[in-house]
């Protein structure tokens, strides 16, 4: 399998109606290390992940895969997943959305069962497979999505905003989810609003402000010594824009 | 004439299992329920395409599709017969004054409704699974099918909306179809027949009939569709 990263924002911007709501970030995401973007509401953490996903095109600057070399448009796509806020889940069985998943991805019809039930299984969900998804907890939709994203072995997972609507025990289980993701060797690209998560989860920071990149850090550094005014306004959970 | 008299002739044509009526009924539903599968089958693919696609004139297309739901049955069964009269295009088929010719008349007079209700259907659903879909690198075709499968509930309707229309009319395969005692009669146009020819009590006695069955069918649909439903989130 080819790999996409590293990840490399070029002047990357977006404006909609006029207005820019996203404007030169110039960032390099490598393999390996867990990136979580943290800001204030509005700063432009979805749109960022959204942009970097192809969810949506930049109107200004690149988002280049692989370092350089050239990818065809279908392997740097297949080898993301992404996570949202509010689960999107079809009207069928647990087991059936994920082998969905994994026929749009191109599995073969007959390894699909079993890796269906391997990655339900893998988030606890092996007694559910039969349940109509629409009709699970908030907590299982979520961890379905995760085990319906861990199926097609994505190289980067984008979570955006995961355990937003989730309470204390779901957010541990999605939280212990990322974790697996990042010891199977998955990158992750995460944005929270919950600081103490952001904390438990990140190997480097990037904070967004006003649809600016002010500080991209280790977390240590991050959360030891903010240089911007801006995320030190933050961290001291101050209402900063 | 009154309201027992029809009663009492419906009864009596239904217990009696009139060899004519159970004719008239087979016929019915024979070209109804085959116009109405007929259409789905083109309308729900082309409903879900325009609902996903965009080309300039889309807004136009839709609009006329949507004013195409009220095409008049007369002028449907006219078109119709013009196509497959002796000098049309599809004349040398020789379908007209065959139930095949009633078929594709009720078809195209149903074919804008399950179209027009089922983009709707679809278009709603992709506001809702759109990214989600996207992200999971689906192409547009299995777009289609993964959102007429989520909409299924809703489509039943769509289609239930067509079969009724296909169930009532008369004017197109009365045009179409002639009316041919025993080859393309159904229950709206005997019903025409018999109230033309003075006999209330025997044409009321068919509508209640028709509304009998039309009901039934649609009461079927709607317990499989609240029992699926359930089982399905």
């Amino acid at each position: 399998m080819r790999g996409i990263l590293p990840l490399h924002l070029d002047h990357l911007g977006f404006a909609a109606h006029g207005r820019p709501l996203l404007q030169g970030i110039n960032v390099r995401l490598e393999a390996g290390a867990r990136t979580i973007v943290l800001g204030p509401n509005g700063a432009g953490k979805s749109l960022l992940l959204r942009l970097c996903h192809g969810l949506l095109a930049p109107t200004e600057g690149k988002v280049n895969w692989g370092g350089g070399d050239m990818l065809a448009p279908d392997v740097v796509g297949r080898a993301q997943a992404m996570v949202f806020q509010r689960p999107v889940l079809l009207r069928r069985s647990a087991a059936a959305n994920v082998r969905h998943a994994l026929a749009l991805a191109g599995m073969p019809w007959r390894s699909r069962r079993d890796a269906a039930l391997d990655a339900l299984d893998r988030f606890g969900l092996a007694h559910l497979a039969r349940r109509p998804a629409r009709v699970l907890s908030g907590g299982e939709q979520q961890r379905l999505a995760l085990a319906r994203a861990w199926a097609v072995r994505p190289q980067v997972l984008f979570l955006d905003e995961p355990t937003a609507a989730l309470d204390p025990a779901a957010t541990l289980a999605v939280e212990l989810a990322v974790q697996e993701f990042h010891q199977s060797g998955t990158k992750i690209i995460m944005t929270t609003h919950d600081l103490g998560q952001a904390r438990r989860l990140a190997d480097e920071v990037l904070f967004l402000s006003r649809g600016r990149l002010v500080e991209h850090a280790s977390a240590q550094a991050f959360f030891k010594h903010p240089t911007s005014p801006q995320a030190r306004a933050f961290l001291a959970g101050e209402l900063v824009s | 004439m009154d309201l027992v008299a029809a009663f009492t002739t419906a009864l009596g044509l239904v217990a009696g299992f009139d060899a004519e009526l159970l004719g008239i009924v087979r016929l019915s539903l024979l070209v109804s329920l085959s116009a109405v599968i007929l259409a789905a089958l083109v309308g729900l693919p082309l409903g879900a395409a325009l609902a996903l696609s965009r080309f300039p004139g889309r807004g136009a297309v839709v609009v006329l599709l949507n004013a195409f739901m009220g095409l008049p049955p007369v002028v449907v069964g006219l078109g119709v017969y013009i196509l497959l009269s002796r000098a049309g295009p599809l004349g040398p088929l020789g379908l007209l004054f065959t139930p095949g010719a009633m078929i594709l008349a009720q078809a195209v007079l149903v074919l804008p409704i399950i179209a027009a209700l089922s983009r709707q259907v679809v278009a709603d659903l992709w506001d809702e699974y759109g990214e989600q879909l996207r992200s999971l690198n689906a192409r547009p075709w299995q777009v289609a099918l993964t959102l007429l499968w989520d909409g299924r509930f809703s489509l039943v309707t769509a289609v239930l909306a067509g079969f009724g229309r296909a169930a009532a009319e008369v004017g197109a395969v009365m045009i179409v179809g002639g009316n041919i005692k025993g080859v393309t009669r159904t229950m709206t146009t005997a019903i025409a027949l018999e109230t033309s020819k003075g006999d209330l009590a025997l044409a009321l006695g068919l509508g209640l009939v028709l509304i009998a069955i039309i009901a039934a069918i649609n009461g079927a649909l709607f317990a499989l569709g609240s029992w699926a439903k359930r089982s399905a989130g």
